[in-house]
C-alpha cells in the first residue's frame, strides 16, 4: 500500500515537473510555475488533469501554453494529458516566486512592486530601472508590448524598459 | 456551422450574461479599429491592448451565456451568427470612433461604469460571474487610468483639443443612461443576489466622472434626456456596420477556422 502511494506520489511529481518546465512564450525566462500560471495537477489512473489560471482576460499567450503543456506531458510519457482553465481564485502578481522576480529583474524587466496599487487614479508608484537600479524612472505608457506590462524610462541611464504590471 | 443566425432561448440569466458579452465585444472591436492608426505608437500598443482585454472578457461571458443557455450554441456562435436585432449591447459602445477625443469620451464613461461594476459583482451569488468579474475589475482599472488621463490631457490641452473633448462629451452623454437601466428579468436577477442593482453605482460614477472631467476643465451637460435600446435589440445604424465586417468571414466561409 505504502509502495502504491509513494509510486503515485513519483508520478504526480514527474507530472507536474513536466508541466512546470513550459515558459511563458512572450518572457521565455519565467515558467509558469515561476508566474503562479500553473495551479494544480492531478493524476487519475493514466490521465493527466492540468489546471492553469490565465493572467490577463484575452491573453493570447495562454492557448500557447496549455498547447505546450499538453506536449511537455506527453514527451514525459504521460497519455490524455488535459489542460483546464480555471478563473477562480483570479490571478495575481503576489503569486509569482521570488526567483521568478529575480529572473525577470536579470531579463531586463522590472518586476511587479507589491506596493503599487491600481487604485490610484494617477500613478505614484515608483519603479526602480532594472538596469541601473536608479528610482529616478518615469512611465512613458501604462500599456506596453503585452498585456501584463507597462513602458517606462529611466531618467538615470536614460534606458527604457519593461514594467510587469501589479494584477 | 451554417451561415444563417442562431436562435437563442435568452432566459433571465442567458440575457444578462449576452449583454455583458455583447458590451465588452462590441467595445473591444470599436478600439481594435484603432490598430494601426493611433496618434502614436504606445497609443496603437495601449489601444489594442484593452481591446484584447475586452474581448477576453466577452469570451468568458459568451462560454458562460452558451452554458447556462444549454443548447449547442457556443462562444463563436453567439459572437458570429447572430444579427443587429439580437445584439444587447449599450448603444454607447457601438458609436464610431469618430475622433481621438470621441473614443477617449466613450471609453472614459464606460471604463468609470465598468470598474464599479465588476467590483461589486465579485459578491455575486453565481460563481462563475464573480470569477469573471474578479478578473475583470482587475483590468478596467487600468483602463479607467488611460481614459482619465487621456479626458484631462485632452480637456486641459490646446484650445482645439478642448473643444473636441466637449463636443465628444455632449454628443456621448445621452448614451449612458442604459447602463443604470434595469428590467424585469434583471430585477429577478438583482433579487436573487445573481446581478447588482447597476443603480446604486450611479452617485460614484458620477464622482468619478466629475473629479476627472473638473480637473480637465471641461463640464458634464445639464441634459438628463437620455437615449436608450440597445438592451433590447433596437440599435443605432453603426452597429450593423460593424457586424458585416466582424461576421464576414464566417457568413462567407461557414465554419471557418484559423
Amino acid at each position: 500500500m505504502v509502495t502504491v502511494l509513494d509510486a503515485n506520489a513519483e508520478l504526480r511529481q514527474r507530472a507536474w515537473d513536466a508541466a512546470a518546465s513550459v515558459v511563458d512564450p512572450e518572457i521565455p525566462v519565467l515558467t509558469i510555475a515561476d508566474l503562479g500560471v500553473l495551479r494544480d495537477v492531478v493524476l487519475d489512473g493514466d490521465r493527466v488533469d492540468v489546471a492553469i489560471t490565465p493572467t490577463y482576460s484575452g491573453c493570447p499567450a495562454m492557448n500557447l501554453i496549455a498547447l505546450e503543456i499538453e506536449l511537455a506531458l506527453e514527451r514525459a510519457g504521460f497519455r490524455h494529458p488535459k489542460v483546464r482553465t480555471v478563473l477562480s481564485p483570479a490571478w495575481t502578481t503576489d503569486w509569482m516566486s521570488e526567483d521568478g522576480r529575480s529572473k525577470l529583474r536579470a531579463y531586463g524587466i522590472a518586476p511587479p512592486q507589491a506596493s503599487g496599487s491600481r487604485r490610484a487614479l494617477f500613478g505614484e508608484q515608483t519603479v526602480a530601472c532594472p538596469q541601473c537600479g536608479s528610482d529616478k524612472t518615469e512611465l512613458l505608457s501604462e500599456f506596453g508590448s503585452t498585456s501584463c506590462k507597462g513602458l517606462w524610462r529611466c531618467k538615470t541611464c536614460r534606458e527604457p524598459f519593461d514594467y510587469f504590471k501589479c494584477h | 456551422m451554417s451561415c444563417a443566425n442562431i436562435q437563442v432561448s435568452e432566459t433571465p440569466l442567458v440575457l444578462y450574461a449576452l449583454r455583458r458579452a455583447d458590451d465588452a465585444l462590441i467595445l473591444g472591436h470599436r478600439l481594435s479599429e484603432w490598430c494601426g492608426h493611433a496618434p502614436i505608437l504606445e497609443e496603437d500598443m495601449a489601444l489594442s491592448n484593452i481591446a484584447l482585454d475586452l474581448i477576453g472578457q466577452a469570451r468568458e461571458l459568451y462560454g458562460y451565456a452558451a452554458k447556462s443557455e444549454g443548447r449547442d450554441n457556443d462562444e463563436d456562435k453567439l459572437a458570429y451568427l447572430r444579427d443587429v436585432r439580437q445584439y444587447r449591447n449599450l448603444l454607447l459602445v457601438e458609436q464610431p470612433n469618430g475622433d481621438f477625443a470621441h473614443t477617449m469620451v466613450r471609453q472614459f464613461f464606460y471604463s468609470a461604469f465598468a470598474d464599479l461594476y465588476w467590483r461589486q459583482m465579485m459578491s455575486s451569488r453565481d460563481a462563475t460571474l464573480a470569477a469573471i468579474a474578479a478578473k475583470s475589475e482587475k483590468e478596467s482599472a487600468y483602463h479607467l487610468r488611460h481614459a482619465s488621463e487621456w479626458i484631462i490631457r485632452l480637456g486641459d490641452g490646446t484650445d482645439e483639443s478642448h473643444r473636441r473633448a466637449q463636443a465628444a462629451i455632449d454628443h456621448l452623454w445621452a448614451f449612458t443612461g442604459e447602463m443604470f437601466a434595469v428590467d424585469d428579468g434583471e430585477r429577478a436577477l438583482i433579487h436573487a443576489g445573481v446581478a447588482i442593482d447597476p443603480g446604486i453605482l450611479r452617485g460614484r460614477w458620477l464622482r468619478t466622472l466629475s473629479d476627472v472631467i473638473d480637473e480637465a476643465t471641461l463640464s458634464l451637460p445639464q441634459n438628463d434626456w437620455m437615449q436608450q435600446g440597445g438592451r433590447a435589440g433596437r440599435h443605432s445604424e453603426h452597429l450593423g456596420h460593424l457586424l458585416s465586417e466582424l461576421q464576414s468571414m464566417q457568413r462567407t466561409f461557414p465554419g471557418l477556422t484559423w
